[in-house]
């Protein structure tokens, strides 16, 4: 295992695999591009298994190194390498791609190769964005997600897919534009690299610190994405395709978090002090403002888009606290987001792929019909309002836990999430699950098959082992996390 | 592990194993292997509890954890029992309670579809309940906290097809989080101030921070213990269902009626008793907490009795009649008498289970019907039910030598000796709902015990009243409520249920009588030792175990007292209007129109949350999302780039020729070709 390149694995594995994919031609041989891309898929995985194994707890630097010369004039490299915060996501991604294949076995009938490569080759260049130590390489990383995010919505997503596809790729790309010019500025500043660490090290004055942290501010807010540049999520959920919702809700926001974790934090620690009350402010009117949007929707996945944004709120307050249990706790909520969203776009996806409605109204007393559906969706919507037991508890609890130690309104208004989210989530759950059969159409609902079951059932097990005993998970952030504080709490101004 | 470790594992994971077999597999090994299961599980978990409990009374405490949840920081969270005289009285009365529902349910739930995930929940709920109690951390307070707040709320939507169980359930979780929300911000402080969530810990310290003081507001200095207490009990407040919190719990009774009985009267609902008496060395601190305390519990305990008496859904009356006995027990815990609280919390699990299963065991003989005015002179027909019915009564209604009296007399006098400011308030509330009390019970049991029988009479004016009613409010009559597999075309004449069904009755209201005589021990003797911290300031306590000479001795004095006349007038009251003059009651509504407009319609609490909070929270999002998200943000600040988008559109639109996808992946592949080969040497 040592002397295997595991991160280039966890990259470029998938994507060949997706290239591979495609060579299996038109919707004739369908079958073969759903077989070879669950391998690919599987595959994926499987690379990144041996990282969390031989995973040094103990290790506060980077791990899994590779460094290799990409274009030498600008000193830039392939240089990978992760930490605890890296390896979790890294593991949520690879993890996630294999279910999204699972889920559009069925689901999916035309241009089902290309449908497969677009995943495995975006799970591919995520691995990359979660890998990079290298802001160049990073960054590359970080558009080229864009691209097969784009093609995914755009070509199977709903009658509106144009629209939604251009609104997320623009917003996302005009955010992340500044960005490019701001690494440009640290590479000079940098003395002519682009390697993290030595952009780690850079000392920067207040008002070049404040423009760069804005500059990525714009990228990685609207990834999140942070209120108010949140418009373009719900309408990308509701076009996109049960497998890009659950790809963009588990895996891209969190591309969002990570930057500011591995970017703005240690690269520009005095800015984002500095302004961490600003976006403390922005995560909080996410959290209550959201809530209060995401109880009037009509559309499931809106509503599960807008909570999205509420949760995702709580994610950027706790990184903004600069605390233990804030940042651990924001990660382990990137974390359980990944499953818990993921799993209720997969229950939309299910109810979709029977009744073609997404419309709450349309629906109502699924559980006479659905009793095993009924019942995994009721974990999955307890999950998402935090119910202790379950993994979306973990998170929400350690940032509130940080956020009174800086504020007490902090920790009172993010708290009001214990209300809200479980007014959403269950009253939605209430007309759609509960009641009398509502209409005919829901009478001739049959229960999920096999093969939704076997998807369902590993997230929820997943979802309960996390909110039982989530120290398996949060154990490997312990070093990387302190390592980050400390990055935070010396200031970088540099010394006149 | 010592063989005393594994026992105590044992008690929560018995009804959890059942739990999950009968939820999991209940489809493949059918209904009476569920049963069995789940029964054979409380039964290991009573028995287990049992040499718990003796073993403790022996002297033997514990405190340890059992794994490690989380470590974030430098800060352990910890999964753990703390087993002392407190936990151990919990652990016996739960696990009782539990089994005896678990056997009813044999009977109640004969012949609904969903029987065996009914055993699961009400296993899973005995699991929660078991791990609250036997919490040695905040954290783990909080997990069972909620997690029997989710097993309430599946059961209160047990039957989901019924629009008003759905509605129940919903309000009761939203409430709870109302609630949940106070507790959790407690907890966040309680971590803050003292770095850890385990008591032990909280409670040793809490001496050194009771001057300590927390400045909310610029300018405004308030006690840290203070708010930590206050925003506690707001958690209690929802558990235990206290004013204003307390509107989930009559509608909680959509439920069946087995779990009536035990979540919400004899176990869940006194959780928040529960946990202000485990936290009795922090509220000692704070007398501002206690007075907070003792105000809710008296405003609920009066004015929730006072709804009693006018309704009549059997299972509602009980139900208020739950609250206002919870606000009893809150008062004890105000007054700084634990011990009482405990103890009534004790007796009140058993008599209020007789009550709601007795009611329910009415319900299965009168066909799903819960209106009293169409009952009436049952007592001859279904004499085992009357007689365990009449019992609880009585035990409700505090009159000696029933396990209520002792234990209602003791928390009105701690009333008196109290020293905490609005003890006297709360005082002539408690004394006044005495008469009430007693009025509610007994006119619960003349009216549909004794007297005509109506149910067999359609043209008895009660019997129009409630059809009118019925109609009025679009229910279908006698269908609406418990579902039950019984023989509906028959005649009319009720009969005695089962014995699975008595027999937990007559198990229950052996303790409703005597439990009370143990009062010599439980509350005035060193029963629970360190488990419960008083204040050496608030004596009431102290001064009531020096006059107490006995059991009978504490009889004979309730003889020469207020409470004790107020209690027979109140049964009198009920003889007079119920038995005496039946025709009476319909006169005084008519006359008393206001007042019983005003209690009927429960002081207008419900109307005001719908439109208020429900209605207004709606209103707000509806606004955010129309007038900020739609308009403000997307069509006024995105507006430039919509108009690019719709631009950038159309032209990609003349480019594509179905497969985009093919062009964008080339370009992303030959930017990276590109790169790579005009700048890497």
């Amino acid at each position: 295992m040592q002397g295997l390149p595991l991160l280039s694995l966890a990259i470029w594995v998938p994507i060949i695999a997706g290239f591979a994919v495609l060579f299996t031609g038109g919707d004739r041989n369908a079958q073969a591009a759903r077989v070879i891309a669950l391998i690919g898929a599987v595959l994926g995985f499987a690379v990144t298994i041996p990282l969390y194994t031989g995973f040094d707890l103990l290790q506060a630097s980077f791990q899994f190194g590779e460094l290799k010369p990409w274009i030498e004039t600008f000193n830039i490299n392939y240089h990978l390498g992760i930490d605890g915060i890296s390896l979790l996501l890294i593991l949520l991604n690879s993890f996630t791609t294999i279910l999204v294949v699972l889920a559009a076995w069925e689901a999916i009938q035309t241009r089902v190769a290309q449908y497969m490569a677009a995943f495995l080759v975006l799970s591919g260049l995520m691995n990359g964005v979660f890998s990079a130590l290298d802001a160049m390489l990073f960054y590359v990383f970080f558009e080229a997600t864009l691209i097969p995010m784009f093609i995914i919505i755009g070509v199977w997503g709903g009658p509106n897919r144009v629209y939604a596809a251009m609104k997320f790729f623009l917003y996302t790309l005009l955010g992340s534009l500044l960005s490019l010019v701001a690494l440009i500025v640290l590479y000079n500043a940098a003395g002519g690299s682009f390697a993290f660490l030595d952009l780690y090290a850079t000392p920067l004055p207040i008002i070049i610190q404040v423009l760069v942290f804005i500059a990525f501010f714009m990228a990685f807010a609207v990834k999140v994405p942070m209120w108010p540049v949140h418009t373009w999520l719900p309408d990308a959920h509701v076009e996109a395709p049960t497998g890009g919702s659950v790809v963009l809700a588990a895996i891209m926001l969190k591309l969002g978090g990570y930057g500011f974790l591995r970017l703005s934090l240690p690269i520009v620690p005095d800015a984002s002090i500095l302004l961490a009350p600003v976006v403390i402010g922005l995560s909080l009117i996410a959290v209550v403002y959201i809530g209060l949007v995401a109880l009037v929707q009509t559309d499931m996945k809106k509503l599960i888009a807008y909570s999205s944004i509420s949760h995702m709120g709580f994610v950027t307050l706790g990184i903004f606290l600069f605390n233990a249990q804030g940042v651990e706790g924001a990660i382990i909520q990137m974390i359980s987001h990944g499953f818990v969203s993921g799993a209720l776009f997969l229950c939309v996806g299910v109810l979709y792929d029977r009744m073609h409605s997404r419309q709450i109204a349309d629906y109502g007393g699924v559980a006479n019909r659905m009793p095993v559906f009924a019942a995994l969706f009721m974990l999955f919507a307890m999950a998402n309002a935090g119910l202790p037991g379950t993994s979306g508890f973990v998170g929400e609890f350690l940032v509130i836990m940080g956020a009174v130690k800086v504020n007490f309104w902090f920790a009172f208004a993010a708290a009001i999430t214990l209300i809200f989210g479980a007014a959403y989530t269950l009253w939605m759950y209430k007309r759609v699950v509960f009641g009398p059969v509502a209409n005919s159409n829901v009478a001739e609902l049959k229960d999920i098959n096999a093969r939704e079951f076997l998807i369902l059932g590993v997230l929820a097990v997943l979802v309960l082992v996390m909110g039982v005993w989530p120290q398996p998970f949060a154990e490997v952030l312990h070093v990387s996390v302190s390592e980050l504080l400390t990055h935070v709490s010396y200031s970088k101004l540099p010394v006149q | 592990m010592t063989e005393m470790q594994k026992l105590y594992l044992l008690v929560p994971l018995a009804p959890l194993a059942g739990a999950v077999i009968a939820g999991l597999f209940g489809w493949a090994i059918g209904r009476r292997a569920a049963h069995v299961v789940t029964i054979l599980g409380m039964v290991v978990c009573l028995v287990a509890s049992f040499l718990v409990y003796r073993d403790v009374m022996a002297g033997n405490l514990f405190n340890g954890p059992v794994y490690t949840w989380l470590v974030s920081g430098n800060i352990r969270f910890e999964i753990g029992f703390l087993i002392d005289p407190l936990s151990a009285t919990m652990m016996m009365v739960v696990s009782f309670v539990s089994l005896m529902v678990h056997i009813y349910t044999i009977g109640y739930m004969a012949g609904d579809p969903g029987y065996q995930r009914f055993f699961s929940y009400i296993s899973l709920f005995t699991f929660s309940m078991l791990m609250l109690v036997m919490s040695n951390n905040f954290l783990q307070l909080f997990f069972g906290w909620e997690a029997v707040g989710l097993v309430s709320y599946l059961l209160i939507g047990f039957w989901y097809n019924r629009p008003t169980a759905i509605y129940a359930n919903l309000k009761a979780f939203l409430v709870n989080r109302v609630g949940d929300f106070g507790f959790l911000l407690g907890i966040a402080l309680i971590l803050m101030y003292f770095g850890t969530l385990d008591y032990a810990a909280v409670f040793a310290n809490a001496g050194r921070l009771a001057g300590n003081s927390i400045e909310l507001f610029p300018g405004v200095e308030w006690s840290l213990i203070t708010v930590i207490c206050i925003l506690l009990f707001i958690g209690a407040m929802g558990k235990s269902a206290q004013f204003p919190l307390h509107v989930w719990l009559p509608d909680s009774m959509e439920g069946p009626t087995p779990i009536s009985a035990l979540i919400h009267a004899a176990t869940m609902v006194t959780a928040g008793i529960f946990m202000v008496a485990r936290m009795s060395p922090l509220f000692e601190l704070s007398e501002t907490a206690l007075s907070f305390v003792l105000i809710i519990g008296a405003i609920t305990a009066f004015f929730m009795a006072l709804i009693a008496t006018v309704q009549y859904d059997i299972k509602r009356v009980v139900a208020y009649s739950t609250l206002s006995q919870l606000g009893y027990m809150t008062m004890a815990l105000g007054a700084s008498a634990y011990s009482a609280a405990i103890f009534h919390l004790f007796t009140h699990a058993f008599f209020k289970a007789v009550l709601f299963l007795g009611a329910g065991s009415v319900i299965i003989a009168m066909h799903h019907q819960q209106d009293m005015r169409k009952m009436g002179g049952l007592a001859k027909y279904m004499p085992i039910t009357y007689l365990t019915v009449l019992i609880g009564a009585i035990a409700n209604a505090g009159l000696p030598p029933f396990a209520g009296f002792f234990s209602k007399e003791t928390i009105v006098e701690a009333l008196r000796y109290a020293t905490v400011p609005g003890a006297g308030f709360a005082y002539v509330l408690a004394v006044a709902g005495v008469f009430v009390g007693a009025f509610y019970s007994f006119r619960l049991v003349f009216y549909a015990f004794h007297g005509k029988e109506r149910f067999a009479d359609p043209q008895h004016p009660d019997v129009k009243a409630a059809d009118a009613e019925a109609a009025a409010a679009g229910h279908h009559d006698d269908h609406g409520h418990d579902e039950h597999d019984d023989h509906h075309g028959e005649a009319h004449k009720p009969h005695e249920s089962p014995a699975v069904v008595w027999m937990p009755l007559v198990l229950l209201a052996i303790p409703s009588v005597c439990a009370g005589w143990f009062i010599g021990s439980f509350v005035y003797g060193d029963y629970f030792g360190s488990a419960i911290t008083v204040n050496p300031a608030h004596t009431a306590m102290a001064v009531m175990a020096q006059n107490f000479n006995g059991v009978f001795a504490m009889m004979g004095h309730a003889l020469g007292t207020l409470p004790f006349w107020l209690a027979v007038a109140g049964a009198g009251t009920a003889w007079f209007l119920y038995i005496l003059r039946p025709e009476l009651p319909a006169k005084l509504r008519r006359k008393w129109g206001v007042v019983v407009t005003i209690l009927m319609e429960k002081y207008g609490l419900d109307r005001f949350n719908d439109w208020f909070f429900a209605g207004g929270a709606r209103a707000l999002g509806t606004g955010l999302w129309k007038g900020g998200d739609v308009a403000l943000i997307d069509n006024v600040m995105v507006n430039g780039s919509a108009r690019l988008v719709g631009w950038v559109a159309a032209v990609v639109r003349h480019v594509q020729s179905g497969y985009i996808y093919h062009y964008a992946f080339a370009m992303i592949i030959g930017l990276l070709l590109l790169l790579t080969l005009a700048y890497s040497r």
